[in-house]
């Protein structure tokens, strides 16, 4: 990596569309990169330790810290009342405290921080804090919210046409309560920021989040800073789904105030458990919906309540509830529709964005529906997802009045069917469940549309940094974060494309808010979207500026100058691109850029649910075959065949990690991992003994992934790609109906299951389907 | 405080440790070895895997002090002359990594199942991981990557 360039001619290493490893995949082998928790500890460093809520509700009658404070090795320990600015992180709504002030609304809520010497002594100092509570009655679930009507954000409703109209005169009416549970993100680092104290009383803060500029207002808000007296650095993350969009912001704040008060570094590595316990997951919902169809399926009427349990506090739930209405159309044009959401108020952690962002729980509530009507119907599933797709020309209008104008789905769904060889797994798989009394197999075919684009306009903006050296060497800088996901390289590739240069020339920097300011959190997908555009400008910038250098300086035409192959051509002249940036250089020519890009087209009028939310869709589907042991509800995703569409894809090889991990995730999502809160609210798996997220083993014995070949969006995105963060997690909603089929193959009758199936809840749900139905 | 000793990547070392002090703790926060990552505290998700006379042990798990007079292996020591281990070459040439916090514990699990199965079946890698967590890749390139890496390493490289 370290040797000198080669400056000869040569094709251009990790060009756009080249399957580049990851940009730390070296270091990440040699245990060399470097995360929070791994910076070298600075002299005097303190470690913090929160004392958490034992209620899930309860008015704080005193706080008495006294015995903290002499313990030995503490340095210093803070509630809300210590906190010099203002106690509130709230990312949309006010008043979101970091320490509890005056009433704890979860079981785990940071009430007191302590800062000592050790982690060891600031948690066994924790003992002595003397935290007095007039406990208060808790509402803990989705149905007790809705019935004492508790939201932290209005109800919101999407509608187009007269749903209740529609469903009186429908053929057929079905109806349903379909319930879906939460996930904990697991990223495999967990919260971790370090603040370490500046000159003049400016904080620098490394912080494991997507959303530096974040973290930045909200330290710099709490401790009654300007924002230009707050750094926030991160290079990478151990995994954040989500999880580190608005989360970190506490963990920061807390670090920094202790920063503050003591002037000494301060480290707040949560462990696992704390993790667990103290932040926000995946929104449960409760989903009631009535649907009106004809007899071949087709859905003329839908009235759908989705309801989440957002927790204590909004954080981003109104937004996610938002998007889980946009998606509770999934492929399907539903002629008259009214979709409600609601952010229910519950004494638990406040939930927070997570892979998709509502998005999924919105999908699979619409797939709950069309699987039902097709049981109802007796017809295969998929012959009724076929009926509902949007159509191309007609048919294509959203319950929020977007046209839907990029529409693959029946293409992809075709190709699919015919690549997994669908039909003819599902004789052979009705034929096994007619001679097999106690295995059953169950098979699924789900489709997929996700919205791309934060819903919230404004967010979707992007700036970035490019400065070319006199040797030639770039540094890249921009606002987006790595997670894991992979963004450094593919914005890398870009850059490596528009200057025809390797991409070992350039520099990834680490996300850095004096670099580049205002960002947005990398989420929504949009990750490579906005920050991909945003150096692509700026590498056109400098490309610009060097392609009129080199017309000047060698007397052609400016068409007659080409970059290309680690060389710039003008007319006749062929130099090193270094050469060409050092004579640039000497010319005076700026090396320096900024790019800045904002998303076209889009446009949310959310009072009135109308607009174009989204620059366009990405679209998947898979199948799922599953085994199950009808006598233990044990079952096996015995294959899987994926099929994604990333668009053009700038690193196949990231992308279809991206599909891969997805996936699995949200196999996870939807099978093992089920969050346990007892009758007072405390979450009792809080940790990977009784939290079980997909192990190597779970994996389909069969897993086949194949990116959509020859695909380009629609829409005018950086070299045509599509974005892949979220969408691929949805591709698991195949095992949930997989296992559905499997039922229904065992019970003889249309099964209930609630998400995740747990084997305990297969078991429950044969057992249901065969009492409650006269088998045939 | 208690003094232990061992040898480390080779080296010999020597620290004073309080006797609650972890192996892992011993690596990263006294001896400055990062790589040894704690993704679980709990001895459940592997990120800390490391080697005590040659077979994996999840350094979390362990205390400093029973490892007082062995030979340790740490992702840091897999390199030599500045060559990556062709097990290392392999997660890097596979993909078998996003975020690359399991990374370390992964490789270091792989080998010790290399020891046991040169030529390692898609199910036996899958099965052999059970005490390694990954929550990025779903897995699928990890177990490429093994399969490549234990490919590598039969053939001498
Ligand atoms: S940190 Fe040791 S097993 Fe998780
Ligand atoms: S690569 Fe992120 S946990 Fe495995």
């Amino acid at each position: 990596m370290d040797d000198a360039p080669d400056l000869r001619a040569h094709p251009v290493r990790g060009a756009v569309g080249a399957a580049a490893a990851h940009d730390s995949a070296h270091k990440h082998v040699a245990g060399a990169a470097i995360y929070v928790d791994d910076i070298p500890e600075p002299p005097d460093l303190l470690h913090v330790w929160c004392v958490m809520s034992p209620h899930a509700h309860a008015r704080i009658r005193s706080i008495d810290l006294a015995d903290v404070r002499s313990a030995p090795g503490v340095i210093d320990a803070v509630s809300a009342a210590d906190i010099p600015g203002k106690n509130d992180i709230g990312p949309m709504v006010a008043g979101e405290p970091i320490l509890a002030e005056g009433i704890v609304e979860y079981v785990g809520q940071p009430v007191v921080a302590i800062a000592a010497t050790s982690i060891k002594a600031a948690r066994t100092a924790g003992a002595l804090a003397r935290v007095e509570y007039d406990v208060q009655p808790a509402v803990l679930t989705v149905d007790d919210a809705l019935a004492q009507g508790l939201f932290v954000a209005p109800p919101v409703e999407f509608k187009r046409g007269d749903a209740a109209a529609a469903l009186a005169r429908a053929p057929n009416r079905l109806s349903g309560t379909f319930r879906i549970g939460g996930q904990d993100h697991f990223y495999l680092e967990g919260q971790v920021a370090l603040a370490i104290p500046q000159e003049d009383g400016d904080l620098l803060i490394h912080s494991s989040t997507q959303h530096p500029s974040e973290v930045q207002k909200m330290v710099a808000k709490v401790l009654g800073l300007a924002a230009n007296a707050v750094t926030v650095e991160v290079r990478r993350m151990g995994g954040g789904f989500g999880g580190k969009e608005t989360q970190p912001a506490m963990f920061a704040a807390i670090a920094a105030l202790l920063a503050q008060r003591t002037r000494r570094p301060v480290k707040l590595r949560l462990d696992r458990d704390d993790d667990m316990m103290i932040t926000g997951k995946r929104h449960d919902f409760v989903v009631r919906w009535q649907a009106g169809f004809d007899g071949e399926g087709r859905i003329t009427a839908l009235d759908m309540d989705l309801a989440a349990r957002a927790g204590h506090v909004a954080d981003l739930s109104p937004a996610i509830v938002d998007r889980a209405l946009f998606h509770a159309d999934n492929c399907y044009y539903i002629p008259d529709v009214r979709l409600r959401g609601f952010a229910c108020k519950t004494h638990t952690q406040s939930n927070t964005a997570f892979r998709g962002f509502g998005g999924p729980q919105g999908m699979i509530a619409i797939e709950e529906v069309v699987d039902a009507i097709a049981r109802r119907l007796g017809r295969d599933p998929l012959a009724v997802r076929r009926v509902n797709f949007y159509g191309t020309t007609d048919r294509n209008v959203t319950p929020y009045h977007m046209v839907v104008e990029d529409n693959i789905v029946h293409g992809l769904v075709d190709e699919l069917e015919r690549w997994a060889d669908y039909q003819e797994r599902r004789r052979a798989i009705d034929a096994f469940n007619r001679t097999s009394p106690i295995l059953k197999k169950g098979l699924a075919l789900t489709p997929l549309k996700f919205g791309i684009s934060f819903t919230a306009t404004f967010y979707n903006q992007a700036g970035a940094l490019l400065h070319v050296y006199t040797d030639g060497s770039v540094h890249l800088n921009h606002g987006g974060t790595e997670m894991g996901q992979g963004l450094f390289m593919k914005v890398a590739q870009i850059v490596a494309e528009e200057l025809q240069i390797d991409v070992d020339r350039i520099k990834i920097s680490a996300t850095n808010t004096g670099k580049v300011p205002n960002t947005s959190a990398t989420a929504a997908s949009a990750g490579t979207d906005l920050n991909g555009a945003a150096a692509q400008i700026a590498a056109r910038t400098i490309r610009g500026r060097l392609a009129d250098f080199a017309a000047a300086h060698f007397a052609v035409p400016r068409e007659a100058v080409r970059f290309r192959r680690n060389e710039v051509e003008a007319g006749a002249n062929v130099v090193p691109f270094a050469t060409l940036a050092a004579l640039a250089y000497r010319a005076r020519v700026q090396l320096s850029a900024t790019g800045f890009y904002k998303t076209p087209k889009i446009h949310w009028d959310r009072d009135n649910a109308r607009g174009r939310p989204f620059l366009y869709f990405a679209y998947g589907a898979a199948v799922a075959e599953v085994l199950v042991d009808t006598l233990t509800g044990e079952y096996k995703v015995t294959r899987a065949d994926l099929l994604h569409d990333v668009g053009h894809s700038i690193n196949p090889a990231i992308d279809r990690g991206q599909v891969e991990g997805g996936f699995i995730q949200g196999m996870g999502w939807l099978t093992t991992e089920e969050l346990w809160f007892d009758a007072k609210g405390r979450l009792a798996t809080h940790a990977p003994s009784t939290y079980k997220i997909p192990v190597a083993s779970d994996l389909p014995r069969d897993f086949r992934v194949r990116l959509l070949e020859g695909a380009r969006n629609a829409e005018d995105t950086v070299h045509r790609s599509k974005a892949v963060g979220e969408p691929p997690l949805m591709l698991a909603n195949a095992v949930f109906f997989a296992l559905k089929d499997a039922v229904a193959a065992a019970a003889g009758a249309a099964p209930s299951l609630a998400a995740p199936a747990t084997p305990e809840r297969v078991l429950l749900a044969i057992e249901d389907a065969r009492g409650g139905a006269a088998t045939p | 405080m208690p003094k232990v000793s061992m040898t480390v990547n080779g080296k010999a070392v020597s620290a004073e440790v309080e006797g609650r002090t972890l192996l892992v703790q011993l690596l990263r926060d006294q001896l400055g070895m990062t790589g040894t990552h704690v993704g679980c505290d709990t001895s459940q998700c592997g990120a800390c895997v490391v080697h005590v006379d040659g077979r994996s042990v999840k350094a979390c798990t362990m205390l400093a002090s029973q490892a007082e007079g062995s030979q340790v292996t740490t992702i840091e020591g897999l390199a030599k002359d500045g060559k990556l281990h062709p097990m290392q070459e392999a997660f890097r040439d596979n993909h078998g990594l996003q975020c690359g916090f399991c990374t370390p514990g992964m490789i270091m699990s792989a080998l010790e199942l290399v020891k046991h199965k040169p030529n390692p079946s898609e199910h036996e890698v899958r099965d052999w991981l059970e005490g390694n967590l990954c929550r990025c890749t779903g897995y699928h390139n990890i177990v490429k990557s093994i399969q490549a890496g234990a490919a590598a390493m039969r053939g001498g490289k």
